[in-house]
């Protein structure tokens, strides 16, 4: 086991991937944030907080999107679904979805199916904690990048949150 | 996470977990259903026939609607008009159709245990919409459903189902599901329509004064005289019927609290329900249909995976 983010780069990556999202956006009024059920919430619940600190909170749009029934693996494996909360348009809006880990890429094609049966956004962007690059199963590369790491297929990365696990850290293990 | 059975054919064998993951199931469904897009692609691969052998509005188009909306291909059978009626038998029926490379059957027959017997002969899954007089799962299932939604919990909850309980799958289902999740339940009725022992083989209270079962309970489901399934007379004529156990406005008010009416469908208005109950502000029957076709998205989703 390995530790690839401690509690204070955690911490700080967090503060980054939101300043960095803000960089691109500047104003949050064309933006909507949407956090991927269940473990990317922890991070956009975060990036949202800081963000709400840089600039006028209620100009922000946070919705949280599951995509279990739109897994391509439902026929071997099923998965419990959780709460999707958009509770606003996305039509012509730029979407940064965020999640924990991007490994496979079949989470975010997933997603993407989600996202557009809710509107035609202008733009949609990803956002991730690790990037498990060269692990990819489909063309889906992230925008914002907390961490890249170089893994093999049979190593696994653990994402660890205050709120679920109690304490912030991310590990490798072998 | 998956249910503990392949099949479903009746509330009787499902767990307490699995009746839990259903509604929970159900009520992400009941999201999707409010979209403008109201549809996901979870079944798209997977290709469900309707057996009904036996007469059905709500149910087939609900359960055709909850195909659909998981995006499978879906087949309708009606029995008068295939070559059942030509004589061919049941299993003989089902195996044709699933050598078309079908994955799973929703059925519907008069005999009970018809569902059961099928379950023993062929690979797909077999969701059970009524057999006979034996149960309708998916209905108790929605009813459950149903009241989560007003009253927030099953448990301790006095539901009073009333009417024919003799010939009601959807009782029999009902009693199961809410012995299982913890309510008070209480069936009422003629005694000519209420089986012998029921009480000691089941654990519910028996009222024969429909006034006295309103007063007691918070729901009232209110079943249809299964006049199909009667083949001797039960009660001398449905007019009488109305008079001793039909529900009226009058009625309702003369008990001075307020009961939530269910009705599984279709309502013989001016027999055990009237029209100004059935319309009332109490009822929750439209509720009832619009969250069927969740709950079936539910099973339908939670029974393909295996």
């Amino acid at each position: 086991m390995k530790t690839i983010l401690s509690e204070q780069q955690v911490a700080l990556t967090v503060k980054r991937l939101a300043h960095q999202v803000l960089e691109q956006h500047l104003k949050l009024d064309n933006t909507v944030i949407i956090g991927l059920q269940p473990r990317g919430i922890f991070l956009s619940d975060r990036m949202v907080h800081e963000l709400s600190a840089l600039v006028e909170p209620a100009s922000i749009s946070y919705g949280k999107l599951d995509i279990t029934f739109y897994r391509d693996d439902v026929r071997t494996e099923l998965h419990v679904a959780n709460k999707t909360d958009i509770p606003f348009s996305i039509e012509g809006k730029q979407v940064v979805l965020i999640d924990d880990v991007l490994w496979t890429g079949r989470t975010i094609r997933a997603a993407l199916d989600a996202l557009l049966d809710f509107g035609r956004p202008s733009k949609v962007e990803l956002c991730v904690l690790i990037d498990r690059r060269f692990n990819r199963q489909l063309p889906i590369q992230p925008d914002y990048t907390g961490r890249a790491i170089d893994t093999i297929t049979t190593q696994k990365v653990k994402v660890f949150w205050k709120e679920k696990d109690g304490t912030d850290c991310v590990e490798l293990i072998s | 996470m998956k249910l503990s059975t392949k099949h479903l054919l009746g509330i009787k064998d499902l767990t307490t977990e699995d009746i839990q993951l259903i509604l929970s199931t159900a009520t992400n469904f009941k999201d999707v259903l409010q979209r403008p897009v109201k549809k996901v692609p979870s079944l798209r691969d997977v290709t469900i026939v309707n057996l009904f052998y036996e007469n059905s509005t709500r149910t087939r188009f609900s359960f055709e609607l909850a195909e659909k909306r998981l995006s499978a291909d879906t087949l309708n059978f009606a029995a008068s008009n295939s070559s059942a009626a030509k004589g061919e038998t049941l299993l003989d029926t089902v195996n044709n159709i699933l050598s078309m490379k079908v994955d799973m059957v929703v059925m519907r027959h008069s005999a009970s245990g018809a569902p059961h017997f099928l379950s023993k002969h062929i690979p797909a899954a077999i969701i059970n919409a009524g057999d006979g007089i034996n149960e309708h799962p998916t209905q108790a299932l929605l009813d459950a459903f149903s009241m989560i939604e007003k009253f927030g919990s099953l448990k301790g909850l006095k539901v009073a189902i009333i009417g024919d309980i003799m010939h009601s799958r959807v009782a029999l289902s009902n009693i199961y599901l809410l012995k299982k999740m913890g309510a008070e339940i209480m069936v009422a009725g003629p005694p000519t329509l209420i089986p012998k022992y029921i009480t000691e083989a089941l654990g519910v209270r028996v009222e024969y004064n429909v006034k006295n079962a309103l007063q007691w309970c918070d729901v009232a489901n209110v079943l249809r005289i299964q006049l199909e399934r009667q083949n001797q007379p039960l009660f001398s004529s449905l007019r009488e019927y109305n008079l001793a156990y039909g529900i009226s406005r009058k009625l309702l008010e003369s008990i001075g609290k307020e009961i939530t009416i269910m009705h599984p469908g279709p309502i013989n208005r001016g027999v055990e329900l009237d029209s100004d109950v059935a319309d009332g502000p109490s009822s929750i029957v439209l509720n009832q249909v619009e969250n069927g076709v969740a709950v079936r998205m539910a099973v339908l989703y939670l029974l393909s995976g295996t």
